[in-house]
């Protein structure tokens, strides 16, 4: 009797630790193959859309800082009726962009959009964003391994978290 | 079911452009329904355009991109009657794929 009661508690201690260790395993896997699979350019950054200011995300997603440029355009309205919908562009007369980010200050978390671009591909790209409320717009385009911003205010009668 | 991805890709010599709106409520997360209870985030977490066998414009998007999503980008290389194939992935492990044809 006493060692089937005995036995129970331990394999349930076993098994769960094989458990975990497979969790943590499967956990592990894709950071590991993170740096390698940067370079494919495929993998969804989750950590830097878990950023709730704008340079926290920004390092996040490109793990350095951008400087303004005059060659980022961002095009957005001045006034936004709705924050659930506001159209916003970019375009950009740089050189080797391979990637254009879109950032809203103001809501809960900074990054909104990231887009890859191969080789061929237009440095051009325009979306529809939720703003919370009046805010500050931020485009980062990476260009030749270096990144270059370009800012707007954007002000917001109706914020886009309402539903 | 139809699919929930509407793509319109043109050509104009050399310039693909390419515009897609996909069906997806895009839930956030923080916001109540009308009985008290947060909606559970539900959004769509990549988006990818594949032309002749390369991704010529991924999409990696957070909980701010505006319901029922839209978006607009352009590409060189490929040609009137070339098929461009779009697909996305959303947090809860949905997806769905859809292929065009560029005009």
């Amino acid at each position: 009797m006493t060692t089937t009661t005995g036995l129970h508690p331990t394999r349930r201690l076993i098994l769960q630790g094989a458990a975990s260790v497979a969790l943590i395993g499967l956990g592990n896997l894709p950071f590991a193959a993170g740096p390698a699979r940067a370079a494919a350019n495929d993998k969804y950054p989750e950590e830097a859309f878990k950023q709730k200011n704008e340079a926290d995300a920004i390092k996040a997603l490109y793990g350095k800082t951008a400087e303004p440029s005059d060659k980022v355009k961002l095009d957005a309205p001045e006034i936004a009726e709705n924050g659930g919908v506001v159209p916003v562009s970019v375009t950009t007369t740089l050189d080797k962009v391979t990637s254009i980010s879109f950032l809203v200050a103001e809501n809960p978390f900074a990054l909104a959009a990231s887009y890859k671009f191969a080789d061929g591909t237009v440095p051009a790209v325009a979306n529809r964003l939720k703003m919370a409320k009046s805010t500050k717009l931020v485009a980062i385009v990476e260009a030749d391994g270096k990144l270059y911003s370009a800012a707007k205010d954007v002000k917001v009668t109706v914020g886009g978290c309402g539903g | 079911m139809a699919s929930s991805i509407r793509v319109r890709a043109t050509s104009n010599g050399d310039i693909t452009e390419v515009q897609a709106l996909i069906q997806h409520p895009m839930d956030t997360g923080l916001v109540k329904n009308p009985a008290g209870e947060l909606i559970p985030a539900h959004y769509i977490q990549q988006l990818k355009f594949e032309w002749n066998g390369k991704d010529v414009f991924v999409a990696d998007w957070g909980t701010a991109v505006s319901k029922d999503p839209y978006v607009k980008f352009s590409f060189k290389g490929a040609k009137k009657g070339d098929e461009l194939k779009i697909s996305w992935t959303d947090n809860k492990g949905g997806s769905d794929t859809t292929t065009a044809k560029i005009a």
